[in-house]
């Protein structure tokens, strides 16, 4: 495992993800500034979220967060963010998803961590529009996600494109609800 | 795999197994595809216990879920309230006094012995041997008084408070403690006398249901499996939390892969956990048990948190995300036998059906913590 070709990684996966460049006519010092802005918008964005976040690697601080990574990528990346952190001999511990109803978005989040000795935890995160929850599967990937997919697809609705098997889990089979939607309805 | 099952004239039948079957733990369910005496396809069936505690999360208040922590894993709950007092310690920046820290870790390796007892009987229950569960149950029914007479509840604990832990510990408790660790160390060599030396037992555990590292990996499979495959993995090592540092212990770790690893790697962890509880009630210093101004209704800043410790069975981890109020907005168990369980549709291919159920019982899988 080698923190530093992860961080790389993963910053450089993020960054194709964000939205195409401003034209490059600008000057020089106005791209100095727009970069200064953007270190700027990232503790904020981190300590006010209701602010959707930008694509982008955060550095958390483990004490405070319990992670030592949070990369916010596009839903169609997961699946390159999962073979990098898999080459790298990470495990995924979980998969789960949020509800941002306000915002009309679902995010789909990973946790990596590492098993091998060194302490190193990276989270992946993904946000989906509402509407059309679809996320391709890391099934292939990490047999463990299976368990972890079906759960959040039937709790929230993410579908899952791919997967195997994406039937009823731990709801009864005739579950026509996604329970931990916030506009869940009892 | 038999010849039956290489051969073009396969015939194949579905068997269930549970959700009512004593080797299941519970009510857990197996639809099984059997050719023969082999398994062709076995596929864990969930739910059957599910209780939605994530949801529950976010319907009360950061106080009112404590007691659903004595409620995921009952025979480990103790790790289960340890990892939300971190969480909500690491989310609100609460400093919790040492002493509390100490009997958090005595209280909780104490529930990992427990746990770790029912979990050597009723495997071998499981594999035809019933005299072993009642002497199990004896040194476990020590442990629960102990743990009654602090906690107030035998199973489903509810003792860790944010900050510190919900009143101190006194002499007696400590007097039983020290006698219990006297009583039950020659035990466990006298359950390997008893036990792990039997014929029959060797027979049908060394062997069985190997699982690769790698395969722990893909699966995330934690704790005793994941050590019983060679991997020195164990976050009260790796990820250290309370005052795990301060203390001294070995981490079993066996490379056979087998179920019979997984099954030594308990019966060992067992004695590190008396050497963790001694070593602690030396060290155990004098203080206050709770930390000081811990506000009532507690408010977390916005963002999201997580945090990990060492249950009996593996990682148990959580993950919160707080939108500033007195509720979560989204909270997240993620509970280590339902990651150790999910590789056992991979694993038990083509094993006969009896290995498959020595296989089961060698992840010890809790089901309410699976289901949630």
């Amino acid at each position: 495992m080698d923190r530093a070709k992860i961080k790389r990684e993963l910053e450089n996966l993020a960054a194709e993800g964000l939205p195409a460049e401003p034209p490059q006519e600008e000057t020089p010092v106005e791209v100095q500034t727009e970069a200064e802005g953007e270190d700027k918008a990232k503790p904020k964005a981190k300590k006010d979220e209701d602010v959707p976040r930008k694509n982008g690697l955060i550095e958390t601080e483990y004490a405070k967060r319990g992670t030592h990574l949070d990369v916010q990528i596009n839903p169609d990346q997961v699946v390159k963010a999962a073979e990098i952190l898999d080459a790298e001999g990470m495990t995924l511990e979980m998969v789960t998803g949020v509800d941002w109803l306000k915002e009309g978005q679902l995010e789909v989040i990973y946790d990596y961590s590492y098993p091998g000795g060194q302490l190193f935890r990276v989270v992946v995160r993904a946000r989906l529009d509402r509407n059309n929850p679809d996320i391709p599967t890391v099934c292939h990937l990490y047999g463990g996600a299976n368990w972890h997919e079906r759960e959040t697809w039937e709790m929230l609705g993410i579908n899952f494109v791919g997967h195997p098997q994406l039937e009823h889990f731990l709801l009864p089979e005739d579950a026509d609800f996604y329970p931990l939607r916030k506009d869940f309805k009892p | 795999m038999s010849s039956l099952a290489q051969s073009q004239l396969r015939e194949t039948f579905e068997l269930n197994i549970g959700p009512q079957h004593p080797a299941t733990h519970g009510v857990l369910r197996i639809k099984v595809v059997m050719d023969g005496e082999y398994i062709d396809r076995a596929e864990p069936i969930l739910g059957y216990i599910h209780r939605m505690h994530e949801k529950m999360g976010e319907n009360r208040t950061w106080n009112q879920f404590w007691p659903n922590m004595g409620r995921l894993d009952y025979l480990s709950a103790m790790a289960y309230n340890h990892c939300y007092a971190g969480l909500m310690e690491r989310a609100a920046g609460i400093e919790v006094p040492e002493r509390a820290e100490y009997i958090r870790v005595i209280t909780a390796e104490l529930n990992r012995i427990q746990s770790h007892l029912l979990g050597f009987g009723a495997y071998i229950m499981d594999l035809g041997g019933f005299t072993p569960l009642m002497y199990a149950m004896d040194e476990r029914e020590q442990i629960l008084d102990l743990l009654e007479s602090v906690t107030g509840s035998r199973l489903t604990y509810c003792y860790f408070r944010f900050g510190g832990v919900y009143n101190d510990i006194d002499d007696d408790f400590i007097t039983g403690t020290r006698a219990f660790l006297k009583r039950f160390r020659p035990q466990i060599p006298m359950y390997h006398k008893l036990v792990t030396g039997n014929a029959i037992l060797m027979d049908r555990l060394i062997g069985v249901g190997p699982i690769s590292a790698d395969m722990c990996r893909k699966y995330g499979a934690t704790g005793p499996v994941l050590r019983g495959s060679g991997v020195n993995y164990d976050i009260r090592r790796n990820e250290p939390y309370s005052v795990y540092p301060e203390l001294d212990f070995d981490i079993p770790v066996y490379k056979e892969c087998d179920s019979m690893a997984r099954y030594m790697v308990r019966m060992d962890e067992m004695v590190q956990s008396c050497r963790i509880i001694e070593n602690a009630l030396n060290k155990l210093p004098e203080g206050p048990v709770m930390a000081e101004k811990v506000p009532k209704a507690l408010k977390p800043p916005k963002g999201d948190y997580h945090y990990a410790v060492e249950a009996a069975r593996g990682t148990f981890s959580m993950r919160t995300v707080s939108d500033g109020t007195n509720t979560s907005y989204r909270m997240r168990l993620r509970s280590p036998t339902y990651s150790n369980v999910s590789l056992f549709e991979e694993a038990s291919r083509g094993m006969l059906l009896s290995d498959a159920l020595a296989f089961l019982g060698s992840l010890d899988p809790v089901i309410p913590e699976m289901d949630r």
